[in-house]
């Protein structure tokens, strides 16, 4: 088990003739604690899996370096990383037992065959495929394959970390949960350093401690779900975290609190803030409310998703969701809305001001 | 298009895709097939569409029947979860690809090429091989191939499925909107919910090959006529237990227990069923109090599900704001009885306001 260190790292896959890099990976620096339990969450196409197979070894980043526990890897073939991975899709060898795929990865290192069986078995305990030991995995469903998948992961004890690449993309999705379960679970049990990539947020906040949300080929933000979000680092979080995601209002300051279309708002934020940029402020859907004395708004549309209503009001330009209750009735007119002030954050250029360095 | 099953049943060798369905779809609407997989649900479009011909009853559209005549000769697009282009084509012509078919003039197709590109945002992407968009592009090309034909009916299954979650929150407010001023009659078919409910317009919801309920989707959401309609219509799944009523008094165990509602107090006595929705159980409150052993809290930014289980029963609380639980930590939920569904011996719905 080892801590995992990317210092400086950027990579750039080869350009087309003629034309500049474009960087998928921008500058990185991340420690991965040992044991911790991460998930990599972003859309497609902002980096993740590039990340991914730089840890592991399959691509070699163009710039900075990888340690393990302050031993540079870089150039380390993967092989010699001791990493396992589970993919997207299964990967079982069909004609043998669920026993045999299990226990593959031991025997290719030459385990002794006690010690097979016992890892095997306990593996085997952890994730409900005991009884189904001497079965064919070609028998076996798509999830009951995955399972294996995710066992052949898990059984070596020497891996310095397992990586894992949306891997319950294939499972239905009633049955989602129950896995999800079982991997926190066996986190809990094993303790080694797990990453996990997944471009669903439910995913990525129950099973990891610390989400690292990217963007654009950057981190930016590394936190607990409730950091996510409460206090979005970065208005891309507000928008990927969270459904409908934060309203980003563009703004102005007078005496330090925010002005958003010619109304003055109260804020956390000290009187003697002074920012220059692009300013907006950010509010979740769930901290706008309707008020008898706010900023007047036009409904637009009123959604009834069952347990809530979802409300997009206009105010000048803008357009602005809330979440209201499922019995809460819809003001019918001079509809006004106020935002919760200590929920209420400030942006400048798309990252948040702390209220504290405001 | 006003599209119409009579007594359409299909049975595929001893297996019965889909039992006897009458189902009148509302024309220029959106209306939404909602069942798990193997429900029926693409059973149903590809009966609607002509590509599978009803082993009994007849499919009537426009007020004539059209029973066994093939999907050329019908105004229908449909759209798979799995979308297809044409990988060597560029997305203008992927879009161009029915109205050249249908022998439209060259200045008429770059018009309407234009429009519908315009309307999925594609305009900047035309130029580029199917290759080169994201999932979401792609899928895009594919819903606008299906629109620039016009069709007065169109099939799409699970479109969204293989997406992004966001992509899908900001396509499920699109469609509909993309389609409001065609006249279209859209049927899509969903999994999930959450998705029938942000499309609106109407559901039926289907369990097993049989059409369970019909009507406007928020109505069919609060008011499911039985036991199936509410498991369809509820992710999480809805809570349901077994009580024993006795008199006016609701028992789920000797130590919980609370008062029915006065029509089903005058029934009989003895097992009814329950259904709680999972965001009617709640950790903090007030109201019926039960005691449960927590399975996994999962947290979705800024809700939490907790799956417990209570009096032996596999149930899940939803609650706004974050509630971390340790795996296996015993805790105390809340439900307000008046929110509860009840269920009679068929597990139809009791109605018990009104």
């Amino acid at each position: 088990m080892s801590r995992i260190e990317f210092s400086d790292v950027r990579h750039a896959y080869p350009p087309p003739p003629g034309q500049a890099p474009v960087y998928a990976l921008k500058e990185i620096s991340q420690v991965w604690d040992d044991g911790g339990a991460y998930a990599l969450l972003g859309p497609s196409g902002c980096g993740k899996t590039t990340l991914l197979n730089i840890i592991s070894g399959l691509l070699t980043p163009s710039e900075g370096s990888i340690l393990f526990d302050d031993r540079d890897v870089t150039r380390l073939p993967t092989l010699e990383r001791h990493i396992a991975q589970v993919f997207q899709f299964p990967v079982v060898y069909d004609t043998m037992t669920v026993f045999d795929n299990l226990a593959f990865p031991l025997r290719n290192r030459g385990m002794p065959e006690t010690r097979v069986t016992q890892r095997v078995t306990e593996i085997a305990e952890m994730l409900d495929l005991s009884d189904r030991l001497g079965q064919r995995a070609s028998g076996l469903t798509s999830d009951g394959k995955q399972k294996i998948s995710l066992g052949r992961g898990l059984v070596r004890e020497d891996v310095n970390a397992i990586l894992f690449d949306e891997p319950l993309t294939v499972i239905d999705p009633h049955l989602k949960w129950q896995l999800r379960s079982k991997l926190k679970e066996l986190h809990q049990q094993i303790g080694v350093t797990m990453i996990y990539v997944t471009h669903d947020q439910v995913e990525a906040l129950t099973f990891a401690d610390k989400v690292v949300v990217m963007h654009d080929g950057g981190i930016v933000q590394v936190g607990t779900p409730i950091e996510l979000f409460s206090r979005p680092r970065h208005t891309f979080v507000g928008y990927f975290i969270g459904s409908p995601g934060m309203n980003v209002l563009p703004c102005s300051l007078d005496g330090g609190q925010p002005v958003f279309a010619n109304n003055l708002l109260s804020s956390g934020y000290p009187a003697d803030a002074d920012l220059s940029g692009k300013l907006e402020i950010g509010i979740r859907p769930e901290f706008v409310r309707f008020s008898d004395d706010g900023i007047p708004v036009e409904i637009q549309k009123v959604e009834d998703l069952g347990r809530y209503q979802v409300v997009t009001v206009r105010h000048a330009s803008s357009q602005i969701k809330m979440l209201v209750g499922e019995d809460e009735t819809i003001p019918s007119h001079n509809p006004q809305i106020s935002f919760d002030p200590d929920n209420l954050l400030i942006y400048c250029d798309d990252w948040a001001v702390e209220a504290e360095h405001a | 298009m006003a599209i119409e099953l009579r007594n359409v049943s299909l049975r595929v060798g001893v297996e019965t895709h889909i039992y006897e369905t009458d189902l009148s779809l509302q024309p220029g609407q959106f209306n939404i097939l909602l069942g798990t997989t193997l429900s029926g649900k693409t059973s149903l479009m590809r009966l609607m569409a002509g590509l599978e011909k009803p082993t009994t009853g007849e499919l009537w559209v426009n007020g004539k029947e059209v029973t066994g005549i093939p999907v050329q000769k019908r105004s229908v697009a449909m759209v798979y979860q799995a979308f297809i282009n044409y990988p060597s084509f560029s997305v203008y012509d992927n879009i161009a690809s029915p109205l050249k078919v249908a022998g439209l003039p060259k200045k008429e197709i770059d018009e309407k090429v234009r429009q519908f590109a315009d309307v999925l945002k594609l305009t900047p992407m035309l130029e580029r091989l199917p290759s080169e968009l994201s999932g979401g592009q792609q899928q895009r090309t594919a819903l606008a191939r299906a629109l620039v034909k016009g069709a007065e009916l169109v099939l799409l299954d699970e479109p969204l499925a293989n997406l992004d979650y966001k992509l899908r929150e900001e396509l499920r407010d699109e469609l509909p909107r993309m389609f409001a001023d065609t006249g279209a009659t859209v049927v899509y078919a969903t999994s999930e919910p959450l998705e029938a409910l942000m499309l609106g317009g109407y559901t039926a919801t289907l369990d097993e090959g049989r059409v369970v309920q019909f009507g406007e989707t928020s109505t069919i959401y609060r008011n499911p006529e039985s036991l199936a309609g509410a498991r369809v219509f509820s992710d999480p799944p809805v809570n349901i237990a077994t009580i024993d009523k006795r008199g006016d008094n609701a028992c789920l165990s000797d130590s919980v227990s609370w008062k029915v509602p006065q029509v089903l107090a005058a029934m009989p006595d003895g097992r009814y069923k329950i259904g709680i929705r999972p965001h009617h159980l709640s950790p903090v409150g007030s109201g019926v109090e039960v005691d449960g052993e927590v399975q996994i809290a999962e947290i979705s930014g800024s809700e939490s599900i907790v799956r417990v289980i209570v009096e032996g029963n596999n149930w899940v609380s939803e609650a706004h704001g974050i509630h971390a639980y340790e795996v296996g930590q015993k805790a105390r939920f809340f439900f307000d009885s008046a929110r509860c569904l009840y269920f009679d011996a068929n597990e139809m719905l009791i109605h018990t306001q009104g």
